[in-house]
Protein backbone atom coordinates (compact mmCIF):
# COMPACT_ATOMS: atom_id res chain seq x y z
CA UNK A 1 0.00 0.00 0.00
CA UNK A 2 1.54 3.64 -1.01
CA UNK A 3 0.73 6.47 1.22
CA UNK A 4 -0.31 9.76 -0.14
CA UNK A 5 0.96 13.17 2.14
CA UNK A 6 -1.31 14.91 3.97
CA UNK A 7 -0.45 17.94 2.94
CA UNK A 8 2.55 19.17 0.45
CA UNK A 9 2.35 17.53 -3.42
CA UNK A 10 -0.20 14.63 -3.96
CA UNK A 11 2.35 12.31 -4.99
CA UNK A 12 2.59 8.96 -3.75
CA UNK A 13 4.75 7.94 -1.37
CA UNK A 14 5.84 4.36 -2.34
CA UNK A 15 7.68 1.72 0.14
CA UNK A 16 11.41 0.95 0.05
CA UNK A 17 11.17 -2.24 -1.98
CA UNK A 18 14.10 -3.46 0.05
CA UNK A 19 11.84 -2.73 3.54
CA UNK A 20 8.35 -3.19 2.05
CA UNK A 21 8.64 -6.75 2.70
CA UNK A 22 9.10 -6.77 6.26
CA UNK A 23 5.55 -7.13 8.00
CA UNK A 24 5.12 -5.19 11.26
CA UNK A 25 1.38 -6.46 13.06
CA UNK A 26 -0.67 -3.92 14.71
CA UNK A 27 -2.66 -5.12 16.86
CA UNK A 28 -6.62 -4.27 17.67
CA UNK A 29 -8.52 -4.53 20.83
CA UNK A 30 -11.47 -3.24 21.82
CA UNK A 31 -11.05 -0.44 22.97
CA UNK A 32 -8.17 0.57 20.74
CA UNK A 33 -7.77 4.33 19.29
CA UNK A 34 -4.65 4.30 17.28
CA UNK A 35 -3.94 1.41 15.74
CA UNK A 36 -4.74 3.13 12.51
CA UNK A 37 -1.98 5.84 13.60
CA UNK A 38 0.57 2.80 14.19
CA UNK A 39 -0.31 1.37 10.73
CA UNK A 40 0.17 4.48 9.05
CA UNK A 41 3.66 4.89 10.61
CA UNK A 42 4.72 1.74 9.54
CA UNK A 43 3.85 2.61 6.14
CA UNK A 44 5.50 5.66 6.10
CA UNK A 45 8.86 4.26 7.34
CA UNK A 46 8.60 1.47 4.18
CA UNK A 47 7.13 -1.52 5.84
CA UNK A 48 3.79 -3.37 5.50
CA UNK A 49 1.41 -2.80 8.26
CA UNK A 50 -0.88 -6.49 9.28
CA UNK A 51 -3.66 -5.61 11.19
CA UNK A 52 -4.26 -8.27 14.10
CA UNK A 53 -7.35 -9.04 15.52
CA UNK A 54 -7.44 -9.77 19.91
CA UNK A 55 -9.48 -12.30 19.62
CA UNK A 56 -6.92 -14.44 17.04
CA UNK A 57 -5.24 -17.37 18.05
CA UNK A 58 -2.65 -16.89 15.85
CA UNK A 59 0.18 -14.48 15.43
CA UNK A 60 0.57 -15.16 11.80
CA UNK A 61 3.35 -14.20 9.61
CA UNK A 62 4.78 -10.75 10.83
CA UNK A 63 8.06 -9.91 12.07
CA UNK A 64 7.62 -7.52 14.53
CA UNK A 65 4.42 -6.55 16.52
CA UNK A 66 3.23 -2.62 17.97
CA UNK A 67 1.11 -2.54 20.49
CA UNK A 68 -1.11 0.58 20.08
CA UNK A 69 -2.57 2.95 22.44
CA UNK A 70 -5.79 3.48 23.22
CA UNK A 71 -8.56 2.15 26.14
CA UNK A 72 -8.55 -1.45 25.38
CA UNK A 73 -11.31 -2.86 27.85
CA UNK A 74 -12.07 0.63 28.61
CA UNK A 75 -9.27 0.76 31.28
CA UNK A 76 -11.84 -1.47 33.41
CA UNK A 77 -9.89 -3.56 36.18
CA UNK A 78 -6.53 -1.98 35.72
CA UNK A 79 -5.35 -0.23 32.41
CA UNK A 80 -4.34 -3.31 29.95
CA UNK A 81 -5.02 -6.04 32.79
CA UNK A 82 -7.82 -7.15 30.62
CA UNK A 83 -6.28 -7.37 27.43
CA UNK A 84 -3.18 -9.41 28.77
CA UNK A 85 -5.01 -12.21 28.55
CA UNK A 86 -6.52 -12.00 25.31
CA UNK A 87 -5.69 -15.19 23.00
CA UNK A 88 -3.67 -13.59 20.64
CA UNK A 89 -1.69 -12.31 23.69
CA UNK A 90 -0.31 -15.41 24.57
CA UNK A 91 1.04 -16.22 21.49
CA UNK A 92 3.17 -12.07 21.17
CA UNK A 93 4.25 -13.30 25.14
CA UNK A 94 5.76 -16.67 23.76
CA UNK A 95 6.98 -15.12 20.59
CA UNK A 96 9.08 -12.27 22.35
CA UNK A 97 10.05 -14.79 24.65
CA UNK A 98 11.22 -17.59 22.30
CA UNK A 99 15.01 -17.30 20.82
CA UNK A 100 13.07 -15.94 18.05
CA UNK A 101 13.02 -12.39 19.87
CA UNK A 102 10.17 -10.95 18.12
CA UNK A 103 10.34 -7.10 18.62
CA UNK A 104 7.44 -6.02 20.16
CA UNK A 105 6.68 -2.46 20.94
CA UNK A 106 4.15 -1.30 23.66
CA UNK A 107 3.33 2.66 23.45
CA UNK A 108 1.00 4.22 26.41
CA UNK A 109 -1.78 1.20 26.89
CA UNK A 110 0.25 -1.17 24.44
CA UNK A 111 3.56 -0.44 27.49
CA UNK A 112 0.70 -1.20 30.35
CA UNK A 113 -0.31 -4.22 28.30
CA UNK A 114 2.99 -5.10 28.43
CA UNK A 115 3.69 -4.78 32.15
CA UNK A 116 0.19 -6.35 33.27
CA UNK A 117 1.75 -9.28 30.59
CA UNK A 118 5.56 -9.12 32.67
CA UNK A 119 6.73 -8.87 29.24
CA UNK A 120 8.14 -5.67 30.87
CA UNK A 121 8.60 -4.50 35.25
CA UNK A 122 7.13 -2.37 36.93
CA UNK A 123 3.42 -0.91 36.46
CA UNK A 124 1.53 2.08 35.64
CA UNK A 125 -0.82 4.32 38.06
CA UNK A 126 -2.70 7.66 38.07
CA UNK A 127 -0.95 10.62 36.94
CA UNK A 128 0.56 11.82 40.39
CA UNK A 129 -1.83 15.35 39.72
CA UNK A 130 -4.98 13.25 38.94
CA UNK A 131 -5.96 14.56 35.24
CA UNK A 132 -5.40 13.54 32.20
CA UNK A 133 -2.92 15.13 30.17
CA UNK A 134 -2.24 15.99 26.55
CA UNK A 135 0.99 17.89 25.26
CA UNK A 136 4.37 17.30 23.27
CA UNK A 137 6.71 15.82 25.32
CA UNK A 138 11.12 16.37 25.29
CA UNK A 139 12.23 12.75 26.12
CA UNK A 140 16.33 11.78 25.43
CA UNK A 141 17.10 8.37 24.36
CA UNK A 142 19.08 6.79 26.45
CA UNK A 143 19.64 3.30 24.71
CA UNK A 144 20.25 3.34 21.36
CA UNK A 145 20.99 -0.53 20.61
CA UNK A 146 17.26 -1.34 21.43
CA UNK A 147 15.28 -2.92 18.37
CA UNK A 148 13.01 0.19 17.96
CA UNK A 149 15.85 2.54 18.63
CA UNK A 150 18.62 1.42 16.33
CA UNK A 151 18.29 4.42 14.16
CA UNK A 152 18.43 7.46 16.90
CA UNK A 153 21.86 8.09 19.00
CA UNK A 154 22.50 7.80 22.16
CA UNK A 155 21.30 10.99 24.36
CA UNK A 156 19.51 12.37 21.39
CA UNK A 157 16.45 14.47 22.57
CA UNK A 158 13.58 13.98 20.33
CA UNK A 159 9.44 15.70 20.70
CA UNK A 160 6.77 13.44 20.34
CA UNK A 161 2.85 13.66 21.81
CA UNK A 162 1.97 12.43 25.29
CA UNK A 163 -1.81 11.60 25.89
CA UNK A 164 -2.44 9.68 29.01
CA UNK A 165 -4.24 9.39 32.28
CA UNK A 166 -2.50 6.50 33.98
CA UNK A 167 1.24 7.10 33.08
CA UNK A 168 3.15 7.11 36.40
CA UNK A 169 5.52 4.61 35.71
CA UNK A 170 6.53 2.73 39.24
CA UNK A 171 8.66 -0.28 40.18
CA UNK A 172 10.17 -1.07 43.70
CA UNK A 173 13.77 0.45 44.12
CA UNK A 174 15.78 -2.87 43.39
CA UNK A 175 13.40 -3.10 40.22
CA UNK A 176 14.57 0.32 39.13
CA UNK A 177 18.38 -0.23 39.66
CA UNK A 178 18.41 -3.13 38.29
CA UNK A 179 17.24 -0.97 34.99
CA UNK A 180 19.62 1.75 35.64
CA UNK A 181 22.29 -0.69 35.65
CA UNK A 182 21.40 -2.62 32.79
CA UNK A 183 20.61 -0.13 30.40
CA UNK A 184 17.16 -0.53 30.08
CA UNK A 185 15.95 2.60 30.86
CA UNK A 186 15.47 3.81 27.11
CA UNK A 187 13.31 7.08 27.62
CA UNK A 188 13.85 9.79 29.74
CA UNK A 189 11.37 13.11 30.66
CA UNK A 190 13.56 15.72 29.78
CA UNK A 191 12.03 19.47 31.32
CA UNK A 192 9.00 18.01 32.63
CA UNK A 193 8.59 14.93 34.31
CA UNK A 194 4.35 14.73 33.07
CA UNK A 195 3.15 12.19 35.32
CA UNK A 196 5.33 11.31 38.40
CA UNK A 197 6.95 8.48 37.08
CA UNK A 198 9.99 7.23 39.21
CA UNK A 199 13.40 8.95 37.61
CA UNK A 200 11.68 10.39 35.13
CA UNK A 201 11.24 7.59 33.00
CA UNK A 202 9.32 7.17 29.52
CA UNK A 203 10.03 3.92 28.60
CA UNK A 204 11.77 0.69 29.33
CA UNK A 205 13.09 -2.67 27.39
CA UNK A 206 13.84 -6.37 28.17
CA UNK A 207 16.24 -7.81 28.87
CA UNK A 208 17.20 -8.91 25.26
CA UNK A 209 16.10 -5.52 24.12
CA UNK A 210 13.60 -6.55 21.80
CA UNK A 211 10.59 -5.53 23.68
CA UNK A 212 9.98 -1.73 24.39
CA UNK A 213 7.04 -0.12 26.05
CA UNK A 214 6.86 3.98 26.64
CA UNK A 215 3.67 6.26 27.62
CA UNK A 216 4.51 8.56 24.61
CA UNK A 217 3.65 8.16 21.49
CA UNK A 218 6.07 8.38 18.38
CA UNK A 219 2.94 7.11 15.80
CA UNK A 220 1.45 10.78 16.04
CA UNK A 221 5.07 11.80 15.23
CA UNK A 222 5.69 10.57 11.73
CA UNK A 223 4.33 13.31 8.79
CA UNK A 224 5.84 16.63 8.28
CA UNK A 225 3.20 19.03 9.32
CA UNK A 226 1.18 16.35 11.85
CA UNK A 227 3.46 15.83 14.72
CA UNK A 228 5.00 18.16 17.11
CA UNK A 229 6.16 21.32 15.77
CA UNK A 230 9.35 23.02 16.59
CA UNK A 231 10.14 26.75 16.89
CA UNK A 232 11.34 26.23 13.05
CA UNK A 233 7.82 25.13 12.58
CA UNK A 234 6.75 21.86 9.81
CA UNK A 235 10.20 20.31 9.34
CA UNK A 236 10.57 20.82 12.86
CA UNK A 237 10.43 17.53 15.40
CA UNK A 238 7.13 17.08 12.92
CA UNK A 239 9.04 13.36 12.40
CA UNK A 240 10.61 12.41 15.37
CA UNK A 241 8.86 9.60 16.04
CA UNK A 242 9.48 7.94 12.73
CA UNK A 243 13.06 6.31 14.24
CA UNK A 244 10.67 3.66 16.21
CA UNK A 245 9.32 2.43 12.61
CA UNK A 246 12.47 2.93 10.51
CA UNK A 247 14.50 1.08 13.54
CA UNK A 248 12.62 -2.31 13.31
CA UNK A 249 12.29 -2.18 9.83
CA UNK A 250 16.07 -1.56 9.30
CA UNK A 251 16.52 -4.44 11.70
CA UNK A 252 14.69 -6.92 10.37
CA UNK A 253 16.20 -6.53 6.94
CA UNK A 254 19.74 -6.21 7.92
CA UNK A 255 19.93 -8.50 10.92
CA UNK A 256 21.73 -7.01 14.02
CA UNK A 257 23.12 -4.10 14.40
CA UNK B 1 -26.70 -17.86 46.75
CA UNK B 2 -23.18 -17.57 48.42
CA UNK B 3 -20.48 -15.12 46.67
CA UNK B 4 -16.75 -14.74 47.34
CA UNK B 5 -15.54 -11.45 48.57
CA UNK B 6 -12.40 -10.18 47.25
CA UNK B 7 -10.49 -7.01 49.10
CA UNK B 8 -7.30 -5.19 46.92
CA UNK B 9 -5.72 -2.16 48.31
CA UNK B 10 -2.50 -0.49 46.69
CA UNK B 11 0.96 -1.62 48.30
CA UNK B 12 1.22 0.45 51.49
CA UNK B 13 4.55 1.71 49.89
CA UNK B 14 2.93 2.67 46.95
CA UNK B 15 1.28 6.44 46.76
CA UNK B 16 -2.51 6.13 45.85
CA UNK B 17 -2.81 9.38 44.04
CA UNK B 18 -7.05 9.20 44.55
CA UNK B 19 -7.14 8.66 48.32
CA UNK B 20 -4.74 11.65 48.07
CA UNK B 21 -7.48 13.23 45.94
CA UNK B 22 -9.73 12.46 48.57
CA UNK B 23 -8.27 13.03 51.71
CA UNK B 24 -7.83 16.86 50.58
CA UNK B 25 -11.75 17.12 49.77
CA UNK B 26 -13.07 15.32 52.89
CA UNK B 27 -12.21 18.75 55.30
CA UNK B 28 -13.83 21.06 52.45
CA UNK B 29 -16.97 19.24 53.53
CA UNK B 30 -16.41 19.34 56.81
CA UNK B 31 -14.99 16.01 58.24
CA UNK B 32 -11.93 17.35 59.40
CA UNK B 33 -10.93 13.84 61.65
CA UNK B 34 -9.25 11.82 58.95
CA UNK B 35 -5.83 12.23 58.40
CA UNK B 36 -5.28 9.91 55.28
CA UNK B 37 -7.81 7.81 52.74
CA UNK B 38 -6.67 5.04 50.58
CA UNK B 39 -9.01 3.82 48.37
CA UNK B 40 -9.61 -0.06 47.18
CA UNK B 41 -11.53 -2.13 45.26
CA UNK B 42 -13.97 -5.08 46.53
CA UNK B 43 -15.00 -7.75 44.44
CA UNK B 44 -18.11 -9.66 44.47
CA UNK B 45 -18.11 -13.30 42.47
CA UNK B 46 -21.10 -15.02 42.69
CA UNK B 47 -21.22 -18.87 43.00
CA UNK B 48 -24.00 -21.29 41.98
CA UNK B 49 -24.27 -23.54 44.64
CA UNK B 50 -22.05 -24.54 47.39
CA UNK B 51 -18.67 -22.82 48.05
CA UNK B 52 -16.13 -25.83 48.46
CA UNK B 53 -12.41 -25.55 49.23
CA UNK B 54 -11.61 -25.85 45.42
CA UNK B 55 -13.50 -23.12 44.28
CA UNK B 56 -12.60 -20.77 47.16
CA UNK B 57 -8.80 -21.31 46.37
CA UNK B 58 -9.99 -21.06 42.38
CA UNK B 59 -10.91 -17.38 43.85
CA UNK B 60 -8.15 -16.94 45.53
CA UNK B 61 -6.01 -17.71 42.18
CA UNK B 62 -8.24 -15.27 40.43
CA UNK B 63 -7.34 -12.81 42.64
CA UNK B 64 -3.59 -12.90 42.68
CA UNK B 65 -3.51 -13.76 38.94
CA UNK B 66 -6.43 -11.18 37.20
CA UNK B 67 -8.01 -8.61 40.08
CA UNK B 68 -4.93 -7.70 41.25
CA UNK B 69 -1.47 -6.91 39.94
CA UNK B 70 1.22 -7.92 42.73
CA UNK B 71 3.77 -4.99 41.29
CA UNK B 72 1.22 -2.67 42.77
CA UNK B 73 -1.43 -3.95 44.83
CA UNK B 74 -2.36 -6.54 47.87
CA UNK B 75 -5.07 -8.86 48.17
CA UNK B 76 -6.15 -8.56 51.66
CA UNK B 77 -9.03 -10.39 51.87
CA UNK B 78 -10.66 -13.52 50.71
CA UNK B 79 -14.18 -14.68 51.99
CA UNK B 80 -17.00 -16.10 51.94
CA UNK B 81 -20.50 -14.38 52.58
CA UNK B 82 -23.92 -15.68 52.22
CA UNK B 83 -26.55 -13.97 50.45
Amino acid sequence: MTELPLIGEAVAVAAAPRLAGARIGVVTFPGTLDDRDAARAVRLAGGTAVELWHGDSELGDVDAVVIPGGFSYGDYLRAGAIARFAPLMSKIIDAANSDAKLPVLGICNGFQILTESHLLPGSMIKNDHLKFLCRDQVLRVENSNTAWTLDYQAGQEITIPLKNQDGQYIADEKTLDALEAEGRVVFRYVGFNPNGSRRDIAGISNAAGNVVGLMPHPEHAVEPGFGPESLDGIGGSDTDGLGFFTSVLNKIVGGDK
Amino acid sequence: MPRIVVDVMPKPEILDPQGKAIVGALPRLGFTSFSSVRQGKRFELTVDGEVTEDILAQARNAAETLLSNPVIEDVVNVEVVEA
